[in-house]
């Protein structure tokens, strides 16, 4: 059994289930909001594990759960093995040296009237690692790991820009010298320049100090760069686990289908149809039955909707929910093979073509004039 | 290259919160006017030319000359030197009774606010109750419960201006707590004292600091209101409320004997809402 203690995970969820609202009083009652519903999954030592899923799908709930920042309604929370959801609060404070989190908005995640330096310093000195003239090194030496002037410390965050601010969210992440810090969606605030920035940072932090990683997100395109494996939600479930090379290869999910064509392409050529899902995502506080995705899915079956679909193992450390993934999968071989996005694209570009050589007739012509007074 | 120097040169807190409240006028003009009538409050007995309690009715009702500056009162008392002593009484009342209600009032309100629950429940039924009795008759019921004495209606004010922090500090908490540095602060493991003290106190203060500026000018006024009832500073001992109550007599006869106080009431309030604004624009070191 020694080989299974080694592939121990880090982080562990059991069936974990949170409800919001729910209360019921003399003068109020509010709807139950089912945010994330039976969720199990394992988290490796040393992966980057992704969550992704639209808003409102309960990922930052999970994520929350996760680090206990939340309570459970139901379900268990495994850290190296050992149960955090009933941990006394007095041991709970001194583990969450090891479990940190990252915010998404910069803005709201750094405490506007302190300093950089005391915001940083802050683990540091709850939980003792350094005292006196040692706090303020170790301040700077973070600044220099998340690639700010040691200087900074006697600043205050509004000086900063989103992109810096999210660095010294990262610095007070790993302050406490954590063994797993979860992601809330953390560059989805940012410009497309500084995402990756962040993104490369937290790879190489990841590298250097030995980190699992935790990233939750919406954004599939910047999930594939740095996940090692992917958990998809929608309406508080998973409803696929993959690694991530073939997830995006050969979604199973049509959920996940439909979630990997939404991501725009750079190359035209590379379009297909969009194929957008139908309607909105159903109310959390009155789920559908059966699958939950099969208000919206494009190959619902009657038996969808009377039958709520397990995880089941569809190989190569795949899970999926769903009765006709393999169906589904034989019916589409992949993404990309639609001739309808072609002949949409080839009669876009022909107008465009057009356009181009009449503004080669007209060069004098100001572009204004051309769009509104011509036609 | 300076300016290189200057960006990246160490800002103290202090400092940078001393040079912007500098830097407004109107702040200054406030501060100046509070720190003018504290000092003439400290220094009356070096300031005044006459006792405030000598009568002379040889003198009555003489309007401002260059022996009596602001003129006499109805029994010949010089209205300077006892609107010197008076201010004593005045600032006191506003100053000692804000600061009760503060202290009271705001832990109440960031226990109410950050835990929630049948904390809140009690404390906010309890905020309701006061503050559906209105202020000064709660604060009359109180000073004639307590006795009359200047210190019992300080007290009094402060007791019945209470309720107001409570509800303002538990709003602003709510509003705090849910922001994700608070819930960074429960995540890197801070107990919950210190994420009230260090994380909530200090991002509820501005409006805090505000509303007791504002405040120290209704507690100047209800302290006249109970000193003319008798509740609050005992004659012969003056306070410009009290004067001014007195000189309402005489608005047309003497007029200076109620311009003087009431002015000076105007003054000082006006003073301390400059000074409460100043500091919270200065507090704050996120707009520069």
């Amino acid at each position: 059994m020694s080989a299974a203690t080694a592939e121990a995970p880090i982080l562990e969820a059991r069936g974990l289930v949170k409800r919001f609202g729910g209360r019921r009083g003399l003068f109020e009652s509010s709807p139950t909001v089912h945010a994330v519903n039976d969720v199990s999954l394992q988290i490796r030592r040393g992966e980057t594990f992704a969550i992704v899923g639209e808003s409102g799908c309960g990922k930052s709930t999970l994520g929350r759960l996760l680090l206990r920042l939340i309570e459970p309604s139901e379900g268990d929370v495994l850290y190296e093995g050992q149960s955090i959801t009933s941990l006394p609060s007095r041991d709970m404070r001194r583990l969450r040296r090891d479990l940190q989190i990252i915010f998404q908005d910069p803005f709201a995640s750094l405490n506007p009237r302190m300093t950089v330096g005391d915001i940083i310093a802050e683990p540091i000195r709850l939980h003792g690692l350094a005292r006196g003239a040692a706090v303020r090194a170790r301040v700077s030496e973070l600044l220099g790991i998340v690639g700010l002037r040691p200087e900074y410390a006697d600043r205050y965050p509004h000086e900063f820009s989103g992109g810096q601010r999210q660095r010294i969210g990262i610095a007070r992440a790993l302050a406490g010298e954590p063994k797993l810090i979860i992601g809330d969606e953390p560059v989805s605030a940012l410009d497309v320049s500084i995402q990756a920035q962040v993104i490369n940072l937290l790879e190489d932090l990841k590298e250097r100090f030995g980190l699992t990683l935790v990233i939750v997100a919406h954004d599939l395109a910047v999930i594939r760069h740095m996940s090692d494996r992917v958990a998809v939600m929608y309406l508080g479930e998973i409803v696929e686990m993959s690694p991530v090379d073939p997830l995006y290869e050969k979604p199973l999910h049509p959920y996940t289908q439909a979630l990997l064509r939404a991501i725009p392409a750079p190359d035209p050529k590379d379009r297909v149809a969009p194929q957008l899902l139908q309607g909105d995502v159903p109310n959390p506080t009155d789920l559908p039955t059966g699958c939950r995705f099969h208000t919206r899915c494009p190959h619902v079956q009657p038996r969808c909707a009377q039958e709520h679909p397990a995880l089941e193992d569809a190989g190569g450390g795949r899970l999926v929910a769903c009765h006709f993934w393999r169906e589904i999968g034989e019916a589409e071989p992949g993404i990309g093979a639609d001739d309808s996005a072609d002949t949409a694209l080839s009669r876009r570009l022909e107008v465009y073509r057009t356009f181009q050589a009449r503004r080669e007739a007209e060069p004098s012509t100001p572009d204004i004039n051309q769009q509104g007074g011509q036609t | 290259m300076s300016v290189q120097a200057e960006a990246i040169a160490p800002r103290r807190k202090l400092g940078r919160s001393a040079t912007k409240f500098l830097s407004n006028r109107s702040a200054v003009f406030g501060g100046v006017l509070v720190a003018t009538f504290i000092l003439l409050a400290l220094f009356a007995p070096l300031l005044a030319g006459y006792d405030p309690f000598a009568t002379s009715f040889t003198s009555i009702r003489k309007p401002p000359s260059a022996e009596f500056w602001l003129g006499t009162d109805e029994l010949g008392r010089d209205i300077y030197t006892r609107m010197l002593y008076g201010a004593r009484a005045s600032l006191m009342a506003g100053v000692v009774s804000v600061a009760i209600a503060v202290a009271v009032g705001v832990p109440f309100g960031l226990l109410a606010g950050y835990y929630g629950g049948w904390v809140d429940a009690t404390i906010s039924r309890v905020t309701e109750a006061l503050l559906a009795i209105p202020f000064l008759i709660l604060a009359i019921a109180l000073a004639a419960f307590l006795g009359p004495s200047l210190t019992n209606a300080m007290i009094a004010i402060g007791l019945s201006a209470t309720p107001i922090f409570v509800r303002l500090t538990r709003g602003q908490t709510l509003a705090v707590k849910t922001e994700d540095y608070v819930e960074g602060a429960r995540a890197i493991g801070l107990p919950n004292v210190l994420i009230i003290i260090r994380y909530i106190f200090p991002n509820v203060l501005p409006p805090i600091v505000v509303q007791a500026t504002i405040t120290i000018a209704t507690a100047i006024i209800a302290e006249a209101s109970l000193s003319f009832l008798g509740l609050g500073q005992q004659p012969p001992n003056p306070s410009w409320g009290s004067m001014l109550n007195t000189a309402k007599n005489f608005m047309t006869q003497a007029p200076w004997m109620s311009i003087f106080p009431g002015g000076a009431i105007f003054l000082v309030v006006l003073g301390f809402n400059l000074l409460g604004d100043g500091l919270r624009d200065a507090l704050d070191p996120r707009d520069n």
